[in-house]
């Protein structure tokens, strides 16, 4: 049986792990190559490293750090940000990128899922989707949470998976950085609404949200969260071994 | 030295790195005096079993890899790398691969659950089906990463762990000194650390 996936998050930026709150207020916490073997050893079943960095040194600084990562992590690694070309994937994908995540990239070109998918495969293809509520509904925003596209997040989602996303990270702009709990109700549509693994995004805040993610919504494949982590408020192997505990399928 | 057969096929950097991490020296290469100087064979591959598949031939790699085995090399396919072993896939058509190991690769959808999505991916536990070199260092309940979504069928005396997804679908194989991981090694964290470097006891 297929476990459930615990994922940090790491957002870098000039060679640093970063994380915010709502997006805003950056704070620096650890040397990425580091806190990603650190990870691996606690059992983290994947990582994510996401690129917000907006200079080409930073960018060049950016590769040289995956590159590292890949080197000494043996775990399947997902980058993201900053992914606007066929090219941007096959930069990431040689310095050791298993799966490659686009999100405004794909709202400004949604053919770039096609491309990818067709050259890659589509497990190689995760999209991103920044959601959150809105006049009664669920809407897709980009640049990091900032813009309103206007696009209804669930037909979204959907056009993404048929363009051949193997997998879809849902980031709940309401519940992130709350810690009050994953987003369960935004993520019920859209597992009903596709049938890729879905990883939750945004809102855990202790290790029962995890518990109360997997129990509630078997549908979801994995729950990524970054703070948390970064700051230790939830260790991942406390988390494991609560979520095997609890029965659900888990990685030791 | 372990010799990884590049045939234009995939990102070797992951494979290479693995074999660093446990002391091991790996050229990634199609040069055939490199493979015959070789002391053991990765055979990788992730994409489309046709294209591989051809891709493998026209190279002439197939023959390289076939000579290499009869002269008694040790030999691991990983992922597409492990379906290529066999005598043929059914991905998109019906296409020969090297007929190293009796048996034929078929769609995951022919055997698993309705709903249950495909590719069969992420970490799931090895069944043990019979003792296997490559498990030397294996633990009970150890947990490997798999991306496929077609797996080898008709090779019941060759498959040496599954791993159950509704249907228990073919995890590892072996035949002689050939061996074959549907799973990736090289993204199984420690426990794919271990197996391979079990590969490069063997002797």
């Amino acid at each position: 049986m297929i476990t459930k996936r615990i994922i940090p998050c790491l957002d870098v930026k000039n060679g640093r792990v970063v994380k915010g709150m709502n997006f805003e207020g950056l704070s620096d916490v650890a040397s990425p190559v580091e806190l990603a073997q650190y990870y691996s050893s606690c059992g983290a079943d994947e990582l994510v490293f996401y690129d917000i960095t907006a200079s080409a040194e930073g960018r060049a600084l950016f590769t040289d750090i995956l590159t590292e990562t890949a080197r000494r992590v043996f775990i399947p690694l997902t980058v993201g940000g900053g992914i606007n070309t066929v090219e941007d994937f096959d930069r990431v994908l040689k310095c050791g990128a298993d799966k490659v995540s686009v999100n405004s990239g794909a709202i400004r070109n949604p053919d770039l899922i096609d491309q990818a998918a067709k050259r890659y495969g589509d497990q190689c293809v995760v999209i991103s989707a920044d959601v959150k509520r809105q006049d009664g509904g669920f809407r897709v925003y980009a640049k990091g949470g900032r813009e309103d596209t206007g696009m209804e997040a669930i037909s979204w989602i959907r056009a993404c998976v048929d363009r051949g996303a193997g997998e879809v990270v849902l980031n709940s702009i309401d519940t992130d950085g709350v810690k009050g709990g994953f987003d369960l109700e935004m993520l019920e549509a859209v597992s009903n609404a596709v049938s890729v693994p879905v990883i939750a995004s945004g809102g855990a805040g202790r290790i029962e949200d995890f518990l109360t993610l997997f129990q509630t919504l078997p549908k979801v494949d994995a729950g990524l969260a970054a703070s948390i982590f970064h700051f230790g408020e939830v260790k991942i192997a406390d988390l494991k071994a609560a979520m095997a505990a609890a029965g659900i399928p888990t990685r030791l | 030295m372990i010799a990884i057969i590049d045939y234009g096929v995939g990102n070797l950097f992951s494979l290479q790195s693995s074999f660093a991490a446990i002391g091991e020296e790996a050229a990634v290469t199609s040069d055939e005096a490199v493979i015959a100087a070789a002391d053991r064979l990765i055979l990788p591959g992730v994409g489309a079993f046709e294209d591989a598949a051809r891709k493998l031939r026209d190279s002439g790699m197939a023959d390289v890899i076939k000579r290499e085995v009869a002269d008694g090399k040790p030999l691991m396919g990983i992922c597409l790398g492990m379906q290529l072993l066999f005598d043929k896939s059914y991905e998109y058509g019906a296409h020969d691969g090297l007929g190293l190991i009796r048996g034929n690769v078929r769609p995951i959808a022919d055997v698993i659950d309705k709903g249950l999505k495909i590719p069969h991916i992420g970490w799931n536990r090895l069944i043990v089906k019979r003792q296997s070199p490559l498990f030397k260092y294996l633990r009970d309940g150890d947990c490997v990463y798999f991306v496929h979504s077609y797996y080898a069928a008709d090779c019941d005396e060759a498959v040496t762990a599954t791993a159950e997804y509704s249907a228990e679908l073919t995890a590892s194989v072996e035949r002689d000194h050939v061996y074959g991981c549907q799973f990736h090694p090289e993204k199984s964290g420690d426990v794919g650390l271990r197996i391979l470097k079990a590969f490069c006891e063997i002797s």
